[in-house]
């Protein structure tokens, strides 16, 4: 078996609220690999830590009022990244790892040009001159299908529409060919036409960089077009990680039941959903008080004592070699309940 | 006054509009409709462009050399007339050309105070903003400092010290007293710009503190420095002329419009003109700037898009 590009273990992310009064346990205790190459979705409601987990890795987190506990650990290429020193780890930012952010709209510097902030990435890098770093950027919006490059090199965030500052965001962050690129929603904020064009282009570009994608998502559908293994979130937690088929055959976690029942279905008829689209009830709880116990009981339709007083370890779900699917419910234990319930 | 220099206060005259005609030309966008939305904007502008070319043309515009005492005993206290067109003052010296020179003391001191003061400001507000924690508690805590102390009273102590001051060390000592304002402005700017996304996306690409902070920052808190800077210059240039008039400033026989004023006071009931002028061409220079300030403020705010 390969050895993973992204290694997290036991990453912790704390927030101290503003009061002093409790600390937000936004990221608590995620485990997870990226392989080189492959796409990783990272699936979850909003307020699980999925944006959370991803600034992390970049140490990107402000500080005060976050702070990665001691004791987590984040290895990229065999190095720790919690350990480097900022120098270093600037030269992993943008350069072996890069990143997306979810609003194209608020993400660019509205007073360079894009060309400007293309080329910065290969400047700070690479040691390009300004020269030859246009020419890069240039290259660059050729390379994520921007009409007119020579032209649009030297315009404004403001003169283009989201798609548009969406690809030129993704040319920033591919300036320096990363090993890694993070995308934190990055089709979130576009009209669905437009999802699939950037979900296409990333695509492409993966194959043809060979990078890995760490692809964040609330969105079930893009993740099983674009991803080789998921990994769904829960209240700061891994509660389910599977390949992809694997995870949509066989849900086992009922939060990710749950999530794959809410996505509307153009093959399913109306009566078989009694007219209605299934919401799993209630909200993620507050990260500042995490519910005892199993930290999706008081949502779970399956929930019985030993939920409300043991939180589960992730278990194997036996599909594969071990480790390949795995699921933090007590439900793999007495599957018995489930057929009860069903 | 000969013809040449008639002609060549007409020029300025002349140049001052165009100036300002041009300047409206050139700001067709949003913001300049802003600008010249302002009733007092455009005649500001004229103003600062008429004065600003006084001080670069002065050996031109001047009939005289600024120092030169033409004749004390027959000369001194003449009223304004076609030879003097401002008078002369008790030492025989014409005002108009006093004034036209002063002019360059006075802007020049006003504007590289201010240079000064605002470089320093968004320095410190830059840093202690961006990199909060300790730094900016103890930035900011010589910034409450520094605006407690009265600014003359600094000014004076040091002048008592060291007797007389030169024009540069000047310069220096009412910049370095004078940016604790931008600093506060410049800071709150900054805080709630390191939140914004292309901030957080600068870093992610690896940037550095400095380049996020000079390339990401300061560049998107540039209007409200702009128009501090230019609201700055107004009470700069009237701390110039409190510190010259009090003979603590620009020293005589250099003119500024401040010692001019004091060169005056003894006579200012017989002969009013040597102190009126510089007084008049002070708060003439000041409300324009001022005005071009808040107009510059309004067209600068993105806020006032809607108005």
């Amino acid at each position: 078996m390969t050895e993973p590009l992204l290694r997290v273990r036991d990453l912790k992310t704390y927030f101290v609220t503003e009061h002093g009064s409790g600390t937000a346990r936004a990221v608590d205790g995620v485990s997870f690999e990226v392989y080189p190459g492959e796409t990783l979705g990272l699936v979850g409601e909003s307020g699980c830590g999925k944006t959370v987990t991803s600034l992390s890795i970049l140490r990107l987190i402000p500080e005060p009022p976050g702070h990665i506990r001691p004791g987590s650990f984040i290895e990229f290429e065999g190095r720790n990244l919690l350990t480097l020193a900022p120098r270093e780890l600037r030269a992993i930012r943008g350069n072996r790892i890069a990143m997306i952010f979810q609003e194209p709209m608020t993400s660019l510097n509205p007073v360079f040009t894009v060309g400007d902030q293309i080329a910065e990435a290969a400047i700070v890098h690479q040691g390009l001159s300004r020269r030859r770093a246009r020419a890069r950027a240039v290259e660059m919006l050729k390379l994520v299908g921007i009409p007119d490059p020579a032209e649009r090199v030297d315009h404004y965030p403001h003169q283009m529409s989201g798609g548009m500052r969406q690809r030129v965001m993704i040319a920033m962050a591919l300036v320096c060919h990363p090993k890694l690129l993070i995308a934190d929603e990055p089709t979130t904020a576009l009209d669905v036409t437009i999802q699939a064009q950037i979900l296409e282009l990333l695509d492409r570009l993966q194959r043809d960089l060979g990078m890995a994608v760490m692809l964040i998502t609330h969105d079930l559908g893009v993740v099983a077009g674009t991803a080789d293994r998921v990994v769904v979130m829960y209240a700061g937690e891994v509660v389910e990680q599977a390949a992809t088929g694997e995870l949509f055959a066989r849900p086992l976690h009922p939060y990710t039941e749950g999530l794959m029942a809410s996505v509307p279905r153009i093959d399913t008829r109306v009566s078989q959903v009694r007219g209605r689209l299934h919401s799993i009830p209630g909200q993620v709880p507050a990260a500042t008080a995490w519910p005892a116990g199993c930290r999706f009981h008081p949502r779970c339709p399956y929930a019985w004592d030993r939920c409300r007083q043991e939180a589960p370890p992730p278990l194997d779900a036996g599909a594969g070699e071990p480790g390949a699917h795995t699921v933090r419910c007590w439900l793999l234990t007495e599957p018995q309940r489930r057929s009860a319930r069903a | 006054m000969t013809a040449g220099t008639w002609l060549a206060l007409a020029g300025a005259l002349v140049l001052a509009f165009a100036l300002a005609a041009e300047t409206r030309r050139a700001a067709a966008g949003p913001a300049g409709r802003r600008f010249f939305r302002h009733p007092t904007a455009a005649p500001g502008l004229v103003v600062l462009a008429f004065f600003v070319t006084l001080a670069l043309a002065a050996p031109l515009i001047a009939p005289y050399p600024s120092y030169l005492q033409l004749d004390p005993v027959h000369l001194a206290n003449q009223p304004p007339s076609g030879r003097f067109l401002l008078g002369t003052d008790p030492l025989s010296r014409d005002v108009w050309s006093r004034l036209v020179y002063g002019a360059r003391f006075s802007l020049g001191i006003g504007s590289l105070a201010m240079l000064v003061a605002v470089s320093v400001g968004a320095a410190v507000g830059a840093v202690a903003g961006y990199f909060r924690r300790w730094v900016d508690a103890l930035l900011m805590r010589l910034v409450d400092v520094g605006l407690a102390i009265p600014r003359v009273f600094v000014l004076l102590v040091v002048v008592a010290l060291w007797d007389r001051v030169s024009l540069p060390v000047l310069v220096l000592l009412i910049g370095l007293t004078g940016w604790f304002g931008t600093s506060r402005l410049v800071r709150a700017e900054v805080l709630s710009l390191r939140e914004r996304e292309f901030v957080v996306a600068a870093r992610a690409l690896g940037g550095g503190s400095a380049r996020v902070i000079l390339r990401h920052v300061l560049p998107n808190a540039a209007a409200p420095i702009i128009v501090s800077a230019a609201l700055g210059i107004g009470s700069v240039m009237l701390l110039e002329a409190g510190l010259s008039f009090l003979g603590i400033g620009v020293p005589s026989p250099k003119p500024s419009w401040g010692n001019m004023i004091a060169d005056g006071q003894d006579r200012l009931a017989a002969a009013p003109w040597t102190s009126l002028f510089p007084g008049l061409a002070i708060s003439l220079v000041v409300m324009a700037l001022n005005a071009v300030g808040d107009a510059l403020r309004d067209a600068l705010d993105p806020h006032k898009e809607a108005a």
